[in-house]
């Protein structure tokens, strides 16, 4: 597949950008955050953008989506990016649907696919159980119990884990703790007896959860995947997140980039447009060859997950690591470039860094995706 | 895409049956590399009859046209042919600045007569061109060039001296800016002038390197003559030339694969010296970072390549974004080599005429990817080029 978007994904994008910009420019985080709106989003907002056919981008026509994909789901994302738009769509438009389409039985698919497309239903995924990304660390005990199971165990910032309907939790049913061997996922009900959720507030403003299952019984159709296999699986889809993540992060490095090079360009300091400082010059052209690089690793990412869904760890690696390392960097130097003004609360350009920064640590920042890229080359 | 198949499978069958044996291996070395013309000496007999089959062929530029010497290709077909080159390790016949930067600028502005005359020759390796940009005065200012050529009525009298020139005293010819009118605003009184080399009126001084190679060399003009055909394009329109020119040039020297020229990545050769640890992993994890990011953005980059190159076959132009090419590809070569010596540790710091080992090459060639941006135009000027044009930033 030649790496350049068609027509269709150019007016999708373009569709996008419209809607994101009238509807959830940054000014609707900053609403978000200042009134606290539970859940961290607004519901009429992703409603709409249910309408727009965001949230159904990854569902099959059968179950009330537009099947359109991951290069589809990445442009969306990355227009999320742009206007730092707060909704569940990764967690519940590309994530969970990405799971139950992956692995759902026909009643799993036929129960919950058409909630997340309609945007009626809100999935999160509890995977990580510390304060660094490590997804094979499951100590959270699903044990057997008549013809289901009992969970019992404590997940850590589940991302949208406050608004979630269904959580879709990575439990141990075999193995040692750090075994990949031995992880199954459950579908569990945020409201299903046993389960706490605590949100934390986040530098980024959106949600995040803290997740306690205390003997929570579910039975064997909660059981997502196979039993004991499910890390396969858990991979895949997180390699769906993180590709997704890294076109948001593509998005939002952008459009900050994009901001700092009209401040460049206004701002005057002694009798001269800063823009003319070959200093300033120099860091801003160097941004721009290091953004290219993005979004040649996150399309072809995207379009890997497309073409071979299970195939796509190594370059989700990649577009991970370089987007979260590019985008942090884009954003520090976005500030630095404002000089005071970057360091007001009320100008927007410090909500860039702060999504850069949780976006990269997210399901394994740029360390933990170059780590594996090292592995895979044998080092 | 059948007929793209059938291609391949004549050029495969062709090529077995064409590229000699000895010849079918990585290029490790300067030896290896052939860039022709009359002074060339073959390393071997089956250098020369691989370079004149594949010129009878005209594969030595598969994509120039068959009328002057080259093989007609689609692009489609120039990279299958590529592929399968690289398949069964055969190296290009011969690479010069013909190929590079003097052809496709022939192509594009050079006269009918001109095409006929110039352009086959570089083809076959028969002739070997220099670059004749940089003076002592004009290097990343190069507009600044002092080089004159006086109008003589069928001819041209060169005067003035050239420096950084690559090879030039194993070259045949030079394709020369020359100013052509002292009295016009800098950039509009230049020309571009070809000049044979083989004149009373043309000297060259070869120049050592860090690495203790001459590869390039300062030139010397004293009343050196050109004819007038040998003007291409318009009279003190060579600035427009010349940046065409400098746009190709460009986006070759970034686009140099180091990790194919190396032979091993510096991830292979840190295992053998540093060690690994019981996950696998390298036992020198600062090395081991530092490798893995550089991979990140190899890859990356290398993905940027193929973008463009998509880009460009849907019609898209990719312009001064070729700046971002050069900058970003040669400051990724000199890192990977810091890193390929910094894995090597003793055994890179080897050098000597009698040391033909991989160690020995190594350092010279660390030493040689310093020029990497520099030449071509300087990683500084390419982010002038990219303030300028691509965020359209002011002028100081
Ligand atoms: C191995 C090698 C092969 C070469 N081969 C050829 C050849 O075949 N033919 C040929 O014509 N030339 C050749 N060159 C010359 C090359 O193009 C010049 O060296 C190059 O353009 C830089 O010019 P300079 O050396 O005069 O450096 P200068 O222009 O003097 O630069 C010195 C420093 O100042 C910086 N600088 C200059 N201007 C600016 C600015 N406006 N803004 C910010 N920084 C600036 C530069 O980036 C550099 O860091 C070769 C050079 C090398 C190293």
């Amino acid at each position: 597949m030649a790496l350049v978007l068609n027509e269709d994904q150019e007016m999708l994008r373009d569709a996008a950008r419209g809607f994101l910009r009238r509807r959830s420019p940054v000014s609707e985080l900053r609403r978000v955050r200042d009134e606290q709106v539970e859940g961290g989003f607004s519901r009429d907002i992703w409603r709409e953008m249910a309408e727009q056919g965001f949230a159904g981008v990854l569902v099959s026509e059968e179950y009330g989506g537009s099947g359109f994909g991951h290069v589809a789901a990445g442009l969306i994302a990355n227009e999320m990016g742009r206007t730092l738009a707060p909704s569940p769509f990764l967690s519940s438009a590309v994530l969970g649907a990405a799971a139950l389409g992956r692995a759902g039985t026909d009643g799993q698919k036929g129960e919950y696919l058409p909630g997340i497309a309609g945007g009626e239903l809100i999935t999160a995924m509890a995977v990580d159980e510390g304060d660094k990304h490590k997804p094979e660390h499951v100590t959270l005990k699903a044990e057997k119990s008549g013809n289901g199971f009992k969970l019992t165990g404590a997940k850590t910032f589940v991302a949208d884990g406050g608004a979630a309907d269904l959580l879709i939790v990575s439990a141990r049913t075999a193995g040692a703790d750090e075994d990949q061997q031995g992880v199954t996922l459950f579908l569990v009900p945020a409201d299903a007896t046993g389960v706490t959720i605590n949100t934390t507030p986040t530098v980024d403003n959106r949600n995040y959860a803290d997740i306690t299952l205390d003997g929570v019984e579910v039975d064997g159709d909660a059981v997502l995947g196979e039993v004991d296999n499910g890390f396969v699986l858990l991979e895949s889809v997180l390699n769906a997140g993180r590709s997704v993540l890294a076109a948001e992060m593509e998005g939002l490095a952008k459009e900050s980039f994009d901001m700092t090079v009209d401040y460049l360009k206004t701002r005057k300091q002694f009798g001269k447009i800063i823009g003319t400082f070959q200093g300033l010059q120099h860091r801003a052209a160097h941004l721009w060859t290091e953004l290219e690089l993005v979004e040649s690793a996150v399309l072809k990412a995207l379009q890997t997950l497309d073409e071979n869904f299970d195939g796509a760890g190594a370059i989700a690696a990649l577009a991970k690591a370089k987007a979260g390392s590019v985008a942090r960097l884009a954003t520090q130097e976005a500030i630095q470039m404002h000089g005071g003004i970057g360091m007001t609360d009320e100008h927007d350009i410090g909500f860039y860094m702060k999504r850069a920064r949780a976006a990269d640590e997210l399901f394994g920042d740029a360390d933990f995706h170059a780590g594996r890229i090292a592995m895979l080359r044998g080092y | 895409m059948p007929d793209l198949e059938k291609f391949r499978e004549e050029a495969r069958e062709w090529l077995e049956a064409n590229c000699p044996e000895s010849i079918r291996k990585p290029v490790s070395g300067e030896d290896d590399i052939v860039w022709g013309g009359r002074n060339w000496v073959f390393k071997s007999d089956d250098q020369k009859i691989w370079l004149d089959r594949m010129a009878e062929r005209g594969w030595t530029v598969p994509e120039w046209p068959k009328e002057y010497g080259g093989g007609g290709l689609s692009k489609e077909e120039a990279k299958v042919l590529k592929q399968e080159m690289a398949r069964i390790k055969a190296p290009p016949p011969v690479n010069s600045f013909g190929i590079w930067m003097l052809g496709p600028a022939l192509l594009k502005f050079g006269s009918e007569e001109q095409k006929r005359e110039h352009l086959p020759p570089i083809c076959r390796g028969e002739i070997r061109w220099a670059q004749g940009y940089s003076e002592p005065g004009a290097g990343s200012d190069l507009a600044a060039l002092q080089t004159r050529a006086d109008d003589k009525g069928d001819h041209y009298i060169v005067n003035g001296q050239k420096v950084w020139t690559s090879y030039a005293d194993e070259c045949d010819k030079i394709f020369c800016l020359v100013r052509t009118d002292p009295s016009a605003p800098k950039h509009e009184g230049i020309s571009f002038l070809l000049i044979d080399m083989d004149q009373p009126g043309v000297t060259t001084k070869p120049i050592r390197l860090i690495s203790g190679k001459s590869p390039f060399c300062e030139t010397f003009f004293d009343d050196a003559t050109a004819p007038k055909e040998n003007l291409v394009g318009e009279l003190n329109k060579g600035w427009t030339i010349a940046k065409y020119l400098l746009t190709h040039e460009r986006a070759m020297i970034g686009g140099m694969d180091s990790s194919q020229v190396l032979g091993r990545s510096p991830g292979e050769i840190a295992a053998d010296t540093v060690g690994r640890n019981s996950e696998g992993e390298l036992a020198d994890s600062f090395l081991r970072s530092d490798i893995a990011r550089s991979d990140v953005d190899g890859w990356a980059f290398m993905l940027t390549m193929e973008r463009y190159r998509d880009k460009s076959k849907a019609g898209e132009g990719v312009g001064a974004a070729s700046s971002g090419l050069k900058y970003y590809g040669t400051e990724l070569n000199k890192r990977r080599y810091e890193l390929s010596m910094s894995a090597s540790g003793f055994n890179a710091l080897k050098i000597g005429d009698g040391i033909d080992s991989e160690e020995g090459e190594m350092a010279r060639r660390w030493l040689r990817t310093k020029a990497n941006s520099i030449e071509g135009g300087t990683s500084e000027v390419q982010l002038n080029i990219i303030s300028k044009r691509i965020l359209e930033l002011p002028d100081a």
